[in-house]
């Protein structure tokens, strides 16, 4: 009956957001009174599998079958479908990703059961089984009460902050039957952003918007990330005139974010923007309008030329 | 070639999202409702595809009565019908359960819709219909080529993008820039009146989630402003106070 948490690989690695799901999987079997099994699917080594027990994991299942080395929804909903069934599971839990949103969608098919996405508290267990989520892209939140046999928990970024332990997981191989039905679509090419910090698992984001005129004037915004170790965003206008790509685009209708920092440079603050950014821990705001709307909910703003201001701000983090 | 395109009808973007009823309801006093903006994307691409391949649109929405002007906005875009299953749509286990109804009955060739709603923003619908037909499921999708039965497909991965292949029929979930919204014109707007909107009961089974309640953020604390010229300052506020860096 142990809660089943999917943790993603991401070249070998197990991704910072999957080592959140676990700790936070594995203080929901402690309010279960029962173990946290992880699932890795996808070429890892053991040390790197058996550190899902730093986080809370009493035990891993590997799933290395080749075929699964390419991350696949529909097959990896197969996969974690079968290690429920194996383990007895009745509660998964996992973070959002592009491959896990994927999943998710196919596994809740599977299991018929009841899914809360992005969850942003441990669930109370009180009075059956409730979640909080945010809904609204962050303009609210809702108590959702998961009836179904099985829940499905899809958590947001910075949900809970793990704390590590020495411990270390027994890795356990599991071989879940696939069908052929599981590959139909067929992965032609794939492009990928390679040695940055990639936006949706990263801690600090510098984005910027119209406000840096264009795409020639993103080095003072990159050297600002860069330097901060941050991933970069932008404002939807910014990625629709091609400046920038449309992965950074963050909003309403792009990438809904909850960094511990957000740093806005020339970005307005529709409520569209802020939609998606809103659920930042910390955010700053630096525009040249006094008036701009981002600063009503912004926590540090500065009234500035972004091309005066930026490349002082980076001077500054070098010098800390 | 039989395109269904699911839409949603969710709060305008611009929505200052508030609650009534001591938290358990919405309050749509002074709401504009509109058509999911994913969804827009997804009926903008059908209307392409009916236009240079002839294929049928049909819209179908999950929804109560107040949806029917955001349905027949659809059919004023290009939609040939529509189809209104009536019930209030709150989860997505049942909501796809209706569109899967649908689907058996019809069999379509193409099933598009948003990759999520904006105003549960599960993202579920989609994977969930494609498990109940057994037919696979795509999403966030940002192009789409039809070539006789074969799908052309570009998907959003993390930081990145995917070129797919995949037979038709398939389900997706739709976002920019698959093709241009649609704005409606005046002989369209003209003909949605006369195009057929069938309405259905729903089946199915219960719902597998309910909301107890909402809940609005707390508000953010009053802004520190730090002068331009003394910009540096930031820096150690971020350091020491905030501690985030
Ligand atoms: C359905 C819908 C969905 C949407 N979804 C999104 C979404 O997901 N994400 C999103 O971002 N938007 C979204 N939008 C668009 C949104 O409404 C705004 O148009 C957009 O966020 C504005 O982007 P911006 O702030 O970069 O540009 P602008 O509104 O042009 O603002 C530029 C800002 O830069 C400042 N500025 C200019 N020069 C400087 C300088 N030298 N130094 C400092 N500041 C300067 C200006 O004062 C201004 O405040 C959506 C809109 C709709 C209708």
């Amino acid at each position: 009956m142990s809660v089943l948490i999917f943790a993603e690989l991401d070249e070998g690695k197990i991704r910072k957001s999957s080592q959140e799901a676990i700790f936070y999987g594995a203080q929901v079997a402690e309010k279960l009174g029962t173990q946290a099994t992880a699932i890795v699917i996808g070429q890892a080594d053991d040390s790197e599998l058996a550190s899902a027990g730093r986080f809370g994991a009493g035990k891993v299942l590997h799933a290395a079958d080749a075929k699964l080395n390419e991350p696949n929804g529909m097959a990896y909903a197969t996969a974690v479908a079968a290690a429920a069934q194996q383990e007895g599971s009745k509660v998964i839990v996992l973070a959002k990703s592009s491959l896990a949103d994927a999943m998710t969608a196919r596994l809740a098919g599977k299991l018929k059961a009841g899914l809360a996405a992005n969850v942003i508290e441990l669930p109370d267990l009180s009075n059956g089984f409730r979640v909080k989520s945010s809904i609204y892209t962050g303009k609210a939140f809702a108590y959702n009460d998961l009836k179904a046999d099985v829940k499905i928990l899809a958590i947001k970024k910075n949900t809970v902050s793990p704390v590590e332990s020495e411990a270390t997981a027994p890795v356990e191989a599991f071989n879940p039957s696939l069908s052929d039905a599981d590959f139909v679509i067929s992965v032609k090419s794939t492009e990928k952003a390679s040695g940055d910090v990639l936006l949706p698992e990263a801690d600090l984001v510098v984005s910027a918007g119209r406000g840096l005129k264009g795409p020639e004037n993103w080095g003072i915004v990159e050297e600002l990330a860069n330097t901060l170790h941050a991933a970069t965003a932008c404002s939807k206008p910014v990625s629709d005139l091609d400046w920038r790509p449309h992965s950074e685009h963050v909003g309403q209708t792009g990438l809904k974010i909850s960094p511990n920092l957000y740093i806005a440079c020339g970005i307005s603050g529709a409520i569209q923007h802020l939609a998606g950014v809103n659920s930042s821990k910390v955010i700053v705001v630096i525009n040249k309008d006094p008036d701009a709307p981002f600063f009503k909910s912004a926590d540090y703003g500065i009234v500035g030329d972004v091309f005066d201001v930026l490349p002082r701000l980076t001077k500054a983090v070098k010098a800390l | 070639m039989k395109i269904l395109v699911c839409v949603t009808s969710v709060p305008d973007t611009t929505t200052k999202i508030a609650f009534t009823d001591n938290n358990t309801k919405l309050n749509k006093a002074g709401v504009t409702f509109i058509t999911g903006p994913y969804d827009d994307y997804a009926l903008a691409r059908a209307v392409e595809l009916k236009e240079k391949t002839g294929a049928s649109v049909t819209v179908l929405n999950v929804g109560e009565a107040d949806a029917e002007p955001v349905i027949r906005k659809c059919l004023a875009i290009g939609a040939d019908d529509a189809i209104r299953v009536n019930a209030e749509p709150t989860d997505a286990y049942f909501v796809a359960e209706q569109i899967a109804a649908i689907a058996k009955e019809n069999s379509y060739d193409l099933i598009l819709m948003g990759r999520e709603s904006i105003d549960y923003n599960g993202g579920q619908v989609h994977g969930i219909v494609g498990e109940m037909l057994g037919l696979p499921s795509i999403s966030p999708v940002m192009q789409l080529d039809i070539d006789g039965d074969t799908a052309k497909i570009t998907r959003e991965i993390e930081g990145g993008k995917e070129q797919l292949e995949a037979k038709l029929p398939l389900i997706l979930g739709c976002q920019e820039p698959i093709a241009e919204w649609k704005i409606p014109n005046m002989r369209g707007i003209m003909t949605a009146r006369t195009k057929p909107l069938k309405l259905v009961e729903p089946t199915g089974t219960d719902k597998l989630t309910t909301v107890a309640s909402y809940e609005l953020p707390a508000p953010r604390g009053a802004v520190k402003m730090i002068k331009a010229e003394e910009a540096e300052t930031l820096i150690q506020l971020l350091h020491n106070e905030a501690k985030v860096i």
